[in-house]
């Protein structure tokens, strides 16, 4: 399968991924923010990093890029679509996800091995995992805090649409200590924390984030977004 | 030349941690009696012409689509006069 990384002014993690996604057994595809193309990718992450500087506010500028006019039309038709950390930031702004992220309540960029639940393994990003699968990965934001309305939050609780929870700790002051979520459809898919940083025991903490890019070819095979 | 003043603050309901750290400060620089801090941003807007009701429309898009986050800000808009 060919899964899209894009890139924008200001990513940092794209290299990352693009390394994350040929692990995962697939081919990885460079996109750019500029081009109105996205090469017949299957899929696509939206990396880490402060795409325009953050200017704004996180993903707002990014949001409307060129890339992101296709980006946003393939998830509609059911396109997988991963975004982390300012990747996430990009698809709340987008609307392509509920809610929104703001700054850290305790105000300091927190970098930790972070230990998470998965509650729904049922999207084409964690089809790999078992329900409940408690991981650690690596979890690097300043503005990571999500936040939604009560009857949004109860939503997504209700729909079994938070993706991951926070365990132990909560890092940023997220809303019910929520670190992933996803669309009703459950082919998008936004995640606070990095799973491409842990996919090899040598730079990462262990390698529990591989799942994320292994399970695409797991829901690809039993049609979960079909 | 008028201008068009977008400001947009964070909602009541949500937590502003710069407007936190903006409040921390102030005692300590000796400013006492602030209850609260709420920090928002202020757009200046200058257009070729007038400020017709169309361009005060098109304003209110603007906000209303990029300039604010209508899930976390509120934003008003509205026309200045300068010197």
């Amino acid at each position: 399968m060919k899964i899209g990384v894009v890139t924008f002014p200001g990513t940092l993690d794209d290299v990352d991924a693009q390394r994350a996604v040929r692990i995962g057994g697939h081919e990885a595809v460079a996109l750019w923010h500029g081009d109105h193309d996205l090469r017949g990718v299957d899929a696509v992450v939206l990396p880490g990093g402060f795409s325009y500087g953050d200017y704004l506010r996180c993903g707002a500028i990014s949001r409307f890029s060129p890339v992101m006019v296709e980006v946003i039309e393939a998830a509609h038709k059911g396109m997988p679509v991963l975004g982390i950390c300012n990747g996430f930031q990009i698809l709340c702004e987008s609307h392509l996800l509920p809610g929104a992220l703001i700054r850290n309540d305790h105000r300091k960029f927190v970098c930790r091995d972070q230990r998470l639940r998965i509650e729904n393994n049922r999207t084409a990003w964690t089809s790999a995992y078992e329900e409940n699968a408690e991981i650690t990965i690596v979890l690097k934001n300043g503005e990571g805090g999500f936040v939604a309305d009560e009857p949004t939050l109860d939503r997504l609780e209700g729909e079994g649409r938070v993706v991951a929870r926070y365990l132990e700790v909560n890092p940023n002051g997220s809303a019910r200590d929520i670190a992933g979520i996803t669309n009703e459809r459950g082919n998008v898919v936004g995640l606070m924390p990095h799973p491409e940083h842990s996919v090899e025991e040598l730079t990462g903490a262990g390698t529990d984030g591989v799942g994320f890019f292994t399970s695409f070819a797991v829901a690809a095979a039993e049609k979960v977004f079909a | 030349m008028p201008r068009v003043v977008v400001d947009v603050m964070p909602k009541p309901e949500i937590l502003d941690p710069q407007g936190k750290a903006v409040h921390g400060a102030l005692p300590r620089l000796g400013f006492a009696g602030v209850s609260d801090v709420r920090q928002g941003k202020r757009f200046e807007l200058t257009f070729e012409g007038e400020i017709t009701a169309e361009i005060l429309a098109e304003a209110e898009k603007m906000a209303e689509t990029f300039l604010a986050n209508t899930v976390i800000e509120n934003f008003t808009v509205r026309v200045e006069e300068t010197d």
